[in-house]
């Protein structure tokens, strides 16, 4: 049962990084693939600040802070420089593995026995039970800002850039202003999604980021497939969805390394899982045009 | 109300295909004319207006609206006195988002966008009253998804929503060109009457030439990058729809 109480926690650290893939992907319809290098600079930030004993939550704030400067260097390369966003992201992406190396001074760095922002609530004997309560706090407060902003007449207008420029550009929005904006907002909580997973998993690794924005697309892509299902408009819901998304995601993780998959190849059950959500709506319409 | 001033626009300068779309066109607009343009395909006209909206830079030449300067100035920031109606009925508003939240955005066209929750009841209604002039029942479907209704529609709403802030100018990009006739109809018959009642100074571009003649008070052609015709409304109240046919050859 831990087993899986110790997924649920990983997932709710996991859907702040999905719900910034929401706002890249979804919101302003850009593939960031920023995502691996702010993941692993947010759980970098966080260990060198903590092992420097500086206080928990203004670690946490830096390391925000600075998935949000990577999220600005991206959406400046793309904007400024017109350069695709893909590219672009993907040139943050490996300028940060340097810079994420130089930031740890090591490849790996344990963070046991220091303040961690799990140890904070004891309302349960059962530790996982306190980490979860935590991160159901932390998640839904996060959640809660985005529900808000994207409400706001700002986050209307967020919302229109990345769904018909023209207009939004004929109702006196500057579009890459708003883009980044966006991407800094979503490489913050991709940022906060490092910061939480290291300080759950108690170690930053260098590594821990790569293939990272595959998580966070998987738990978009379910929280999308939800939504048509369930017919979802209200913006609320699907932040809701996202996050449902990003714990499906996580599950079905769970019950593969439960049923005595190797973990080695657990990125390739990731990779097929995504692969499997993306590909069955056109698998299901081909045969329904069969059978036409 | 729009002043050009020599504006050339020269597309891919220097290269094999370079295409000069505006030649020296010197042009005023003054405030409440309702000008139609007219012109064969590649004359110039988008280049005009696109000229005009900000979403291209002259090669040479001035433009100024409401005596200001803004001949480098982005499409957005000239949003503050232009609206825009597109020839793409899906260009004019954002899909996923309601026809609500398409009209709060409309409604601060000249005000900033900032982080407080504007719809409210109040600003219900007034969606609602401005709607419903279009009889088409849109006023009871306010949170129904922009991109679930048709292109007449759609454009409609574009329409009214240019009205939601203080337009000075109306910018219509063939907006019926992808309608059918009773939408057309409705579209150019609600921006006809928004023009005489809010004094909109307006630009409508069209391929129509009976729309030419029937709406506008001033007529003008672009042929192959420059004014060649420009008529007042007295003269273009005597024009025959025959006049203008030969005018294309």
């Amino acid at each position: 049962m831990d087993f899986y109480l110790s997924a649920l926690v990983l997932s709710l650290c996991l859907s702040a990084m999905a719900m910034g893939i929401f706002i890249s992907m979804r919101i302003f319809n850009i593939p960031d693939i920023t995502t691996d290098g702010s993941y692993t600079l947010g759980a970098a930030v966080t260990a060198v600040l903590l092992i420097n004993h500086w206080p928990l939550f203004p670690a946490i704030l830096i390391s925000m802070m600075a998935g949000a400067a990577a999220g600005v260097c991206t959406a400046f390369i793309h904007t400024k420089l017109k350069i695709d966003a893909l590219l672009a992201g993907i040139l943050v992406m490996t300028g940060l593995y340097s810079i994420n190396l130089l930031i740890m001074g090591r490849s790996n760095i344990p963070l046991i026995n220091l303040s961690a922002v799990f140890s904070y609530i004891h309302l349960f004997n059962n530790a996982t039970y306190n980490a979860l309560l935590t991160g159901l706090l932390i998640i839904g407060f996060f959640a809660l800002l985005l529900w808000f902003i994207l409400l706001t007449d700002f986050g209307i207008a967020m919302r229109a850039t990345g769904n018909s420029s023209s207009m939004t550009r004929s109702l006196g929005i500057n579009n890459n202003r708003m883009k980044i904006i966006g991407l800094a907002m979503a490489n913050a909580l991709t940022a906060l999604s490092g910061s939480l997973v290291a300080q759950y998993q108690n170690f930053t690794d260098i590594n821990m980021g790569i293939g990272i924005v595959i998580v966070g697309l998987g738990s978009v892509l379910i929280a999308d497939a939800l939504r048509v299902w369930l017919n979802i408009v209200a913006i609320g819901w699907q932040i809701v969805l996202v996050i449902a998304g990003s714990f499906i995601f996580q599950m079905v993780l769970a019950v593969t390394l439960s049923l005595g998959v190797d973990p080695n190849v657990l990125k390739l059950v990731t990779a097929l899982f995504v692969l499997l959500i993306v590909a069955l709506p056109r698998v299901k319409n081909v045969l329904t045009h069969q059978n036409e | 109300m729009i002043q050009l001033e020599e504006v050339t626009k020269i597309f891919n300068p220097g290269r094999v295909n370079e295409v000069m779309a505006l030649n020296n066109i010197s042009l005023q607009i003054r405030q409440g004319e309702f000008v139609i343009i007219i012109g064969a395909n590649g004359s110039g006209k988008t280049t005009l207006f696109n000229t005009i909206a900000g979403a291209a830079i002259p090669t040479k030449g001035k433009v100024w609206i409401a005596s200001e300067e803004v001949t480098h100035l982005p499409e957005f920031k000239r949003s503050k006195w232009i609206a825009r109606v597109f020839q793409n009925p899906f260009d004019g508003t954002a899909p996923n988002l309601t026809i609500l939240d398409n009209f709060r955005l409309a409604a601060l066209r000249t005000q900033s966008k900032q982080l407080k929750i504007g719809i409210n009841a109040a600003f219900k209604r007034k969606v609602q009253d401005t709607i419903a002039r279009l009889g088409m029942g849109l006023e009871n479907k306010l949170n129904q998804p922009m991109g679930t209704l048709s292109g007449g529609q759609r454009q409609a709403l574009t329409l009214l929503m240019s009205i939601m802030d203080s337009t000075k100018v109306l910018l219509l990009d063939e907006p019926t060109a992808a309608l059918d006739p009773k939408s057309a109809e409705i579209i150019l018959n609600t921006a006809q009457s928004l023009i005489q009642e809010y004094q909109l100074t307006a630009i409508f571009i069209t391929h129509n030439l009976k729309d030419a003649q029937q709406y506008g008070n001033r007529l003008l052609q672009i042929h192959k990058g420059k004014l060649v015709r420009d008529l007042d409304a007295n003269a273009k109240q005597k024009l025959l729809l025959q006049n203008m046919y030969e005018w294309f050859g």
